[in-house]
């Protein structure tokens, strides 16, 4: 069944290649997908931290590589971001006018390498996968972009083809940290060498540094985020919906499956500049996406400034705060999903997202602003949606690391400093609704008419998805968790 | 079963082409692409013959024959290396023919020197990767050099062409100098010729080591210009440039693999002087930085390709530093098949449109097998993963970090990031919207070129089996692994 989500959107994307009808094809296998991702979840075996559904190919017994893949509680929920932000995605799309075959594939492309990363058990593939979406990203910007499309699709491919790269270099070395005789790439082997503490100390702070960095640029911690907000501002709406609520989750995955179970030296070394850096992320950019003029760049930044709470949990490094990243993994890729699949349904009709062009737009498309309404309040981590449960977890997560009755120490300060960061959000947030939606409307705007009926599946599907894990936490926490447990609870 | 030994093979290549050229000789009414067929159908027997000669290892104390020449299963494995380029060649050569003729007055005149030359450029780089005697390596790498110097200019009428093959007869002809000179020294200082027992002389305290590194770097100097590494990379862009498209690829495929190999066997017998190794890091550091800054502004593909080829010569020497053997061959065989696979497209299309890759607007749409294949060959080339060439470069780098090689490891993520772009360039070509329309020479897709470019069922076929086993070998490397195990 894994098998089936990883290349179910390849090969429907080859299919559509040589000629199948292409909306069609494309949502047949990305409801497919869904079904098959809710029938993993069902069939899954809660509080096991063992990987499930695993399916194993040898590929070369010299190097202990093969084509393992099998899921977790962790990859689980990250799989059913995946299809459910593709099924999303490809809705969206609607009719494309150039090349419609080849937009579909590439969306599909892009969402098949995704889940193969989450869905990987070895090294190699998690990080093949990956890089299967790099190119189809490059031709979405660049063949259907708007505005300064070209610049944007070489910034982001050669930005993250160098940030992978660099990944590249530190998972072999990982590889080689381990000694010869039980060098694998198969995950579970490094843990298992991990908790024999096979992996010197001095190896896992130059591992770490070398993750940090090259997943820090898929993912644009602060200072390599400059590829983020120009290409999700120049990429069509669904594939910046793929890209930025799936695609860019794949680097706080792997930190949370490799840097928290194999190099726990390396992370508490690292911490206190990871720390530096995510508050850059939540400070510095926060304030750049209030100075934002126009939507689709105030939501680029927005998406890069809610990766420095992720890590926040991450760098907290304690099963709280851990737990919390990967909830909010889940929450920020639908709601980011939801906000571009709308400031895309307005570009598409008004062919402008500058704020001062814009206005009172609920009033012609009530729905619209509704769905818009729910994105803003989720991204701002408003009661009872899924943003807010991981937030708050991470928060507390945070504060409690180093806590003693005394004084503050550097996590209680960044804790405080990133609670800052809610308020950021929250206004530039709420000015973007009011710009977008509330207000006085131009006159020619007037005969603008609302979403398309059947789009107001996809929107209940991620507000859905949204709400309910906001409202049902524990049910996400209980898959999560039990990966992390044995790493995390001795540490604390 | 009967036993073949691996000599019977050259032999065999030697008199094949031999056959071609009387046949081409004495019966002149022919279709002369007969004798292309002949030399492919030739080449592919005596590769399925290749797997079944048993390999050895050279010993020490051979006399004779096997004191220069070496069956070991590194040579044996170039020489099938050099028969599966030499077929692809031919079948581009095939393609390429209407330009050949086009180049001379009788319809068919040159054509079956165009077809034979390969045969025995194929024998000497067959000859070569066996050759472990200085004397040994200087005659076959002149049965390469001659063969490529007629190659080079064969379509003399055009004058880019002729000043292509001048400067390579020259700077050829300087590098065989370099070469001889370099042996002289060497056999001066030790009294041997043959690698092995150069090798057992350096170790003995009273030889002169620095006269005998004087020599070495002169053998290197000759070794860079075969492999096209900087500071001897002048002539690749020209020369690249200039050649008849299929000669092109075999000199970027056949050549440099070739000169690797030499390279590699030469290196094993000067390791113990501690200078080379760093001579030649500073060699691959200079050859990443200026193939890949170099081929960054370039607008005509063959040209750009020139300039790839000595970026991946960077990479090589990246494992050659490392003497990783294994990897550098892994890395020879991927770059085999992306760089044919790229030729064979070029050559196909160049005789359409053109060279630059302007002429290759839109081939997306006009002819979405040709633009697949440049697509999987560009993609293979920046090392994108599920291509050979990714794995080549895990390979290679993967035995960078375990040495440590810091720098070389640093130059190598800012040159991998260069390769990008450029080779992303051809793919942007292919399948963006023509940028023209925006210039406003043509308004919306571009109507003067939409007819798609015809392939024979030959060049399709060969086509097809690169694109496969790129990818079969980004998937599935073991056959490979399987066959370099215990160089």
């Amino acid at each position: 069944m894994v098998l089936f989500v990883i290349f179910c959107p390849i090969v429907a994307a080859i299919l559509i290649l040589v000629g199948a009808p292409a909306r069609k094809t494309a949502l047949v296998a990305s409801a497919l997908m869904f079904a098959a991702a809710l029938f993993l979840l069902g069939s899954f075996g809660y509080g096991q931290r063992d990987f499930q559904h695993v399916i194993s190919f040898t590929i070369s017994p010299d190097w202990q590589l093969s084509f393992t893949t099998g899921v977790d509680g962790l990859s689980l929920i990250m799989v059913l971001l995946a299809t459910i932000v593709t099924l999303a995605a490809v809705w969206f799309a609607g009719a494309i006018e150039k090349y419609e075959n080849a937009f579909y594939a590439c969306l599909l492309f892009i969402s098949g390498g995704a889940i193969g990363a989450f869905a990987s058990i070895d090294l190699f593939f998690f990080y093949a996968f990956h890089e299967l979406a790099l190119v189809p990203t490059f031709l979405l910007i660049g063949i259907w972009g708007t505005g300064n499309r070209v610049a944007a699709a070489w910034k982001i491919t050669i930005y993250l083809a160098i940030g992978s790269f660099i990944l590249l270099l530190g998972l072999i070395l990982l590889y080689q940290s381990v000694p010869p005789g039980s060098r694998s790439f198969d995950i579970r082997a490094l843990q298992a060498a991990a908790s024999m503490e096979l992996i010197s100390a001095d190896a896992q702070r130059h591992i770490y540094l070398l993750l940090l960095i090259g997943f820090g640029i898929l993912v644009s911690l602060f200072p390599f985020h400059s590829w983020a907000p120009e290409a999700y501002a120049s990429a069509p709406a669904s594939a910046a919906m793929l890209h930025a609520g799936v695609l860019k989750k794949f680097g706080l995955y792997g930190l949370l499956r490799l840097a928290i179970p194999l190099l726990p030296e390396g992370a508490r070394h690292w911490s206190n500049l990871l720390v530096i850096l995510l508050l850059g992320n939540i400070i510095y950019i926060g304030l750049v996406t209030i100075a934002q003029k126009r939507l689709d760049w105030l939501l680029g930044y927005s998406s890069v400034m809610h990766m420095g709470y992720i890590f926040l949990g991450i760098a907290s490094a304690g099963i709280l705060g851990v737990t919390g990243a990967a909830v909010l993994m889940f929450a920020h890729g639908l709601s980011i999903a939801l906000l571009f699949g709308m400031a895309g349904e307005v570009r598409q009709r008004t062919g402008t997202l500058v704020f001062d062009e814009l206005g009172g737009l609920a009033r012609v498309m009530p729905f619209a602003g509704l769905a818009f309404g729910f994105g803003v309040f989720a991204a701002i981590g408003l009661p009872g949606f899924a943003n807010f449960a991981g937030e708050i977890m991470i928060f507390f997560g945070a504060f409690k690391h180093g806590w003693t009755m005394d004084s503050f120490h550097t996590f209680q300060i960044a804790t405080v400093l990133a609670l800052w960061g809610v308020v950021i959000s929250t206004v530039y947030m709420l000015r973007a609704y009011r710009k977008t939606f509330m207000g006085t409307m131009r006159d020619q705007w007037k005969g603008l008419f609302d979403l398309r009926p059947a789009l107001r599946v996809p929107v209940t599907l991620l507000v859905g998805a949204l709400v309910c894990c906001g409202f049902f936490p524990q049910a996400f926490v209980r898959l999560v968790a039990p990966a992390f447990g044995t790493y995390l609870s001795a540490q604390r | 079963m009967m036993r073949i030994t691996a000599p019977e093979l050259e032999i065999a290549v030697l008199v094949l082409g031999m056959v071609i050229l009387m046949v081409e000789a004495f019966m002149t009414k022919i279709d002369k692409r007969i004798l292309a067929f002949a030399a492919i159908a030739g080449l592919a027997m005596v590769f399925l013959a290749s797997f079944f000669v048993a390999p050895f290892p050279s010993q020490n104390q051979a006399t004779g024959f096997w004191s220069f020449y070496s069956a070991d299963r590194l040579s044996i494995f170039f020489k099938q290396f050099a028969l599966v380029t030499t077929i692809f060649v031919l079948i581009m050569m095939i393609d390429y023919a209407p330009v050949v003729r086009s180049s001379f007055p009788g319809s068919q005149d040159g054509l079956g020197e165009f077809f034979a030359l390969p045969v025995f450029t194929c024998a000497g780089l067959m000859y070569l990767v066996s050759a472990i005697d200085f004397v040994f390596i200087f005659v076959s790498l002149e049965l390469v050099t001659i063969s490529f110097y007629v190659l080079v200019s064969f379509t003399r009428r055009n004058p880019v062409t002729l000043e292509a093959g001048a400067k390579y007869l020259i700077l050829s002809a300087l590098s065989t100098a370099f070469i001889v000179y370099g042996i002289a020294w060497i056999f001066g200082v030790t009294g041997q010729t043959n690698l092995q027992r150069i090798a057992e002389a350096l170790g003995n305290p009273i030889t002169d080591r620095s006269a005998a590194l004087l020599g070495m770097v002169f053998v290197l100097v000759a070794l860079g210009f075969k492999i096209a590494a900087v500071p001897f990379q002048i002539w690749v862009p020209d020369v690249y440039q200039g050649a008849p498209t299929p000669v092109t690829a075999y000199l970027s495929v056949g050549s440099k693999a070739a000169g690797f190999v030499v390279l590699l066997r030469v290196l094993q017998t000067f390791a113990t002087l501690p200078q080379v190794q760093r001579l030649i890091v500073l060699i691959a550091l200079l050859t990443l930085i200026y193939g890949n800054l170099a081929a960054l502004p370039q607008t005509n593909l063959k040209r750009l390709l020139a300039y790839s080829s000595i970026a991946h010569a960077g990479y090589l020497l990246i494992g050659v530093v490392c003497f990783d053997e294994q990897a550098v061959s892994f890395y020879l065989v991927a770059y085999l098949l992306m760089t044919l696979l790229s030729f064979a497209v070029l050559t196909i299309v160049a005789q359409q449109t053109g060279e630059e890759i302007s002429d290759f607007d839109g081939l997306g749409k006009r002819s979405p097998f040709l633009a697949f294949a440049m697509l999987i060959g560009m993609l293979s080339l920046a090392g994108l993963p599920f291509t050979a060439g990714f794995l080549g470069k895990f390979f290679i780098f993967y035995a960078a970090i375990s040495q440590r090689q810091v720098t070389l490891i640093a130059v190598g993520v800012i040159a991998v990031g260069c390769g990008f772009y450029y080779y992303l360039k051809v793919v942007r070509a292919m399948y963006w919207p023509a940028p023209t329309a925006s210039y406003g020479i043509g308004s919306g897709e571009s109507g003067d070129r939409i007819d798609t470019i015809p392939v024979n069922g030959l060049s399709r076929l060969a086509l097809s089996a690169l694109i496969v086993a790129t990818i079969w070998l980004g998937i599935y490397p073991q056959p490979i692994l399987d066959a370099l195990k215990n160089l």
